[in-house]
């Protein structure tokens, strides 16, 4: 397991980090949203050993990285946000050379250098030196670095970021695989992809926690959420098609978006009580009984499953 | 143990194998070859001497390495900080002392190299006469030392910045004053400012004199741990430099 125990930073005046705590356990993939410069990078540089807290500890194992780095560095592998690797090594090189620094040599080494090189798709570029690769490529060496040693614990820092749509994907359903025999935290800034991917979910901004929640439960916080989008012809008594609406106990809220004659259009969004205890199909049959009582047709129907991005940004504007 | 070993042993081989990568190895060492050459046949007159004897081309090693050392420890660990490279050393199981040991063995293992190969000197020496081999031996152990302190010299003035050209100058600076510590220009600034024990201290720091009586033929134990407490020292503020990184 991986806790974080009030991990606080400062650097200079600035409090990058402060006071947070969490855990993840095996099994667990761990979505790490904020704006940048919330303090995203420097928690994951803490939990790696790489920088210092300045109050608060983080466990690996229960073991404390700041007193035993080295057996915490090597349950770990790390993805920096940044790809930092040795450029003038090629790609086998330099992940025979991370083999060796954390003690892996002859057969072992070159089977886990292979390894890694087949996951990562760098078949093609294994004799390649890392200067001449493109930033999708040298992500994916860094990524292949990060997996190596089949570590328990995996903290990636922005893993897809400057992957082409189908990189990220496969990247996706790479760690989705790992995540079962694996810890994983991995920050991102693609809200889908938290949603995607993530078991959890902890939003920070200005270094603090402000949301910890399932995906799910996070989307909830959508004020739109559970709503329905309906698609009518052109409602001519908008008062009367409302009034006849309201007599509905189960709907909180009608907005009535868009009401054109010229495009024989309107769009209305319903809001539901949201303690009722109705299912979907009962709410949308009574939706089309209303609709067509005001001799109305349905164009269109959907329901509103939030959206993350909306959801950030009103968590994190507070 | 085992684990500490196999850490150092696999930076040193990268930091080894990276010279070569760049041009950096073959200038360094062929700049090396032609500067001690030219300073001992012809700056020091080894022919005209008359003399089959090393010393001459001893004298000039420290002023050679004092711009030699730093061009080789220069970018060991300023590079790392610039490129960001220092975060990814920093997170593989390893400590700032194993990192600070194996940079500076890769530095002193290829400085030792170019040592190595001025052995054309040594035979043209025996080809022409008959030098004292105890000389020549306890001239190299000193070079060896001598050199191994400039490079742990560089080594931490490359880890206090980012900048390749700062730690070049600082490094080369530094080591200047140390060479010439026990000289006149040096003294006398230093008596105008210091009281006399100091000014006594700084000019037993003098690598000029320490290296002088090895190439000599002098093998005394205090040269020997002078330049080898040097050596420690210096890798020692290196490792505080590295953990500092992390604060």
């Amino acid at each position: 397991m991986i806790e974080a125990k009030e991990l606080t930073k400062s650097f200079g005046q600035t409090k990058a980090v402060k006071n947070v705590s969490f855990n993840v356990k095996k099994g667990d993939i761990l979505g790490f949203l904020g704006p940048n410069g919330a303090g995203k990078s420097t928690t994951m540089r803490m939990l790696t050993g790489y920088l210092a807290p300045d109050s608060g500890d983080a466990f690996i194992d229960s073991k404390s990285v700041t007193e035993n780095p080295i057996q915490v560095k090597s349950q770990i592998g790390y993805l920096s946000e940044t790809s930092p690797l040795y450029s003038e090594m090629t790609v086998t090189e330099f992940l025979n050379f991370c083999c060796e620094i954390r003690g892996f040599s002859g057969k072992k080494k070159m089977a886990m250098t292979q390894k890694a090189i087949e996951n990562c798709f760098l078949i093609q570029a294994k004799d390649q030196q890392i200067n001449t690769l493109s930033k999708g490529y040298r992500q994916r060496v860094s990524f292949a670095q990060s997996i190596l040693h089949d570590p328990k614990y995996l903290i990636l820092d922005e893993p897809t970021d400057g992957l082409d749509p189908n990189q990220k994907q496969e990247v996706r359903e790479m760690i989705k695989s790992m995540s079962k025999e694996k810890a994983i935290i991995l920050s991102t800034h693609i809200l889908e992809e938290a949603a995607a991917i993530c078991s959890r979910a902890i939003i920070i901004s200005n270094g603090e926690i402000i949301a910890d929640n399932t995906p799910k439960g996070l989307l909830e916080k959508d004020p739109d959420f559970g709503s329905y989008d309906i698609e009518t012809d052109f409602i001519k008594d908008i008062n009367n098609f409302k009034t006849a609406l309201n007599k509905i106990q189960m709907i909180d809220k009608i907005e009535i978006k868009n009401n054109s004659e010229k495009n024989g259009n309107s769009r209305v969004k319903i809001f539901f009580n949201k303690t009722s205890s109705f299912s979907t199909s009962e709410i949308i049959l009574e939706i089309e009984k209303i609709i067509s009582n005001s001799s109305l047709k349905i164009k269109s129907i959907s329901r509103d499953n939030g959206d993350l991005t909306k959801v950030f940004r009103i968590l994190t504007n507070n | 143990m085992s684990r500490s070993l196999n850490s150092v042993k696999a930076i040193l081989k990268r930091e080894l194998l990276s010279y070569f990568y760049s041009p950096t190895a073959y200038v360094v060492l062929v700049v090396f070859l032609i500067l001690q050459g030219f300073f001992t046949f012809y700056v020091g007159g080894f022919y005209e001497s008359g003399q089959a004897e090393l010393s001459l081309f001893f004298t000039w090693h420290p002023w050679i390495f004092l711009f030699l050392a730093p061009s080789v420890t220069m970018r060991l660990f300023s590079d790392e900080k610039r490129t960001g490279t220092i975060e990814l050393l920093m997170t593989f199981p390893v400590t700032p002392a194993e990192i600070s040991a194996a940079k500076f063995l890769a530095a002193w293992i290829f400085i030792s190299i170019g040592i190595f190969l001025t052995f054309p000197v040594v035979i043209t020496a025996y080809y022409l006469g008959s030098p004292d081999t105890g000389a020549i031996i306890s001239g190299y152990i000193g070079s060896f030392l001598m050199a191994g302190s400039l490079i742990s010299i560089g080594c931490f003035a490359s880890s206090i910045t980012k900048s390749q050209v700062i730690a070049f100058l600082t490094a080369s600076s530094f080591s200047l004053f140390l060479i010439l510590a026990g000289h006149s220009p040096v003294i006398q600034a230093a008596s105008g400012i210091f009281p006399k024990i100091i000014v006594n201290f700084i000019s037993e720091m003098s690598i000029l004199t320490h290296f002088k009586s090895l190439t000599k033929g002098i093998i005394d134990l205090r040269d020997i741990i002078y330049f080898l407490s040097i050596i420690i020292f210096m890798l020692f503020l290196n490792t505080s430099a590295i953990n500092s990184n992390s604060k």
